[in-house]
């Protein structure tokens, strides 16, 4: 007699199985797979009594406690998604540096001419600066993070990227407003470097959550191909750099980009 | 009325309630949410901690897939089960807890230490047929570490498709929904995690079953 294998067993014990009346019947008939059915159920029915702690019986209004004073008076209906804090918050901080760069600007014109247009370069140049720094360690950690995933065992049909996809996706959004105010600026080398980020992102990003190691590894290889990381890395540190150069108050100077441009 | 009847009929007025208080809520009547926090709140609580393996994560993860709930809420507007889909963004946020937790302790390289709930929770307190001899609490104690040292080995897909399907009944397409996968692919994180789970578990359970039937000939 056939026996039913192990995947038939473990998915008819779970109620996922597709032929649930054929292997019903199979194991009323063969004590062999019975047996081994009942080691499966004894396993799982030891699991079941790992205990869940009782949270109480006023557990709810607790959490509710602690997350009323986090909600806002009202939430977002589903076209005010696209206006969320999370996708607005690199355009937030982008814009408030733009008007304090504007601001600066007014303000600083009643100063003499030369050192207004330098001041206010300055500023724009720290918007970049900052921000665009900190996207990039993002990313570059959630790359470096991919670029290590690998199967557990050699058996290991599947591996689950979920977490960096998701990050992927926030990245995303941060990376095309980015790439737009570095195209506006006239940063063309840090728009090109955003451009290749952005495609390594979209791919992570629609790739699914559990991936074959075959698609993994061709995730990584064209990471690597790309030499995304270490772009990313080159351009992290120029901006490290412009950061400290823009900090004191002399002239700035906007050689950098334009050698950057050149490129 | 049968009782699965009544069951079908109390779930079916739950699912209505719940919508009412969604749409109340989106309407700006935030007491609404607390009437949805309360009463989903143990069972998202109950996931987390099967999820997390830790008081501490799970509360933390119940408290944050009800901030999630909120924020989002206007995306839910068109779906039934709001108790369903609390319970696939609080699956979400405890796997990205999960990976963060592994990462913190790989950096740490130290064995963290779980909260244990005390013997009041041990699995041989929950037997009622036999009195703990001194065996059968070791051996308790060593089925309970061994049960909850093969769940954390599990990966997270794996750990959250045995939690979702076998202690919370979730149906696989939502499940593959948690995964970002495919319902054949949540299908086989099932199969696997249980296959590893039996490997790692039945010399134990087998152990347990022998000291057992020794006390009981005694």
């Amino acid at each position: 007699m056939m026996h039913m294998k192990e995947e038939e067993l473990i998915a008819y014990r779970e109620g996922v199985a597709e032929q649930r009346a054929v292997i019903a019947d199979h194991l009323a008939a063969c004590e062999e797979c019975r047996a081994e059915m009942a080691r499966i159920e004894a396993v799982l029915a030891a699991l079941d009594t790992l205990p869940v702690p009782d949270p109480g019986a006023d557990y709810g209004r607790h959490v509710w406690k602690e997350i009323a004073p986090r909600l806002a008076e009202k939430p977002d209906r589903w076209w005010q998604v696209w206006f969320a804090p999370r996708r607005l918050a690199a355009a937030g901080g982008i814009v408030a540096l733009i008007v304090a760069a504007f601001l600066a600007g007014r303000i600083s014109k009643r100063g003499n001419a030369p050192d207004n247009v330098a001041n206010q370069e300055q500023v724009r140049e720290r918007v970049l600066v900052v921000a665009v720094g900190e996207h990039l360690g993002h990313s570059e950690r959630m790359l470096i993070e991919l670029s290590n995933e690998a199967p557990e065992n050699p058996k290991q049909k599947e591996v689950d990227i979920s977490a960096e996809q998701r990050r992927a996706e926030d990245l995303l959004q941060e990376n095309r407003l980015y790439r737009q105010t570095a195209l506006r600026e006239g940063d063309a080398g840090l728009a090109n470097v955003l451009d290749e980020l952005e495609r390594v992102l979209l791919d992570v990003a629609h790739s699914p959550g559990e991936v074959t190691p075959v698609q993994l590894e061709a995730i990584q290889k064209k990471i690597e191909a790309r030499g995304i990381l270490f772009k990313v890395r080159v351009v992290n540190k120029e901006l490290q750099q412009r950061q400290e150069a823009t900090k004191p108050a002399p002239p700035q100077n906007d050689s950098a980009k334009r050698e950057r441009n050149k490129v | 009325m049968t009782r699965m009847q009544q069951s079908v009929d109390s779930t079916q007025a739950i699912a209505e309630s719940d919508a009412v208080a969604v749409e109340r809520t989106l309407a700006g009547d935030r007491d609404a949410y607390r009437v949805l926090v309360e009463r989903h709140s143990h069972s998202v609580f109950r996931l987390a901690y099967r999820m997390t393996g830790n008081r501490h994560d799970a509360e933390e993860v119940v408290q944050e897939a009800f901030l999630r709930g909120y924020q989002k809420l206007g995306q839910f507007a068109a779906r039934a089960n709001f108790g369903t889909w609390v319970y696939r963004i609080a699956a979400n946020y405890a796997i990205d807890r999960m990976r963060q937790r592994q990462k913190e302790d790989a950096r740490r390289d130290t064995p963290r230490i779980e909260d244990r709930d005390g013997m009041e929770n041990d699995p041989v307190n929950r037997v009622q047929d036999e009195a703990p001899t001194p065996e059968r609490l070791t051996q308790s104690l060593e089925l309970r570490k061994q049960m909850e040292q093969a769940l954390a080995a599990l990966s997270e897909a794996e750990r959250t498709a045995f939690v979702m399907r076998h202690w919370e009944g979730c149906g696989i397409e939502e499940i593959a929904g948690v995964l970002k996968s495919s319902s054949s692919a949540a299908k086989n994180t099932v199969f696997r995690a249980v296959q590893k789970l039996r490997y790692a578990l039945q010399p134990f359970v087998e152990t347990k079953t022998q000291v057992r039937a020794m006390g009981t000939e005694s």
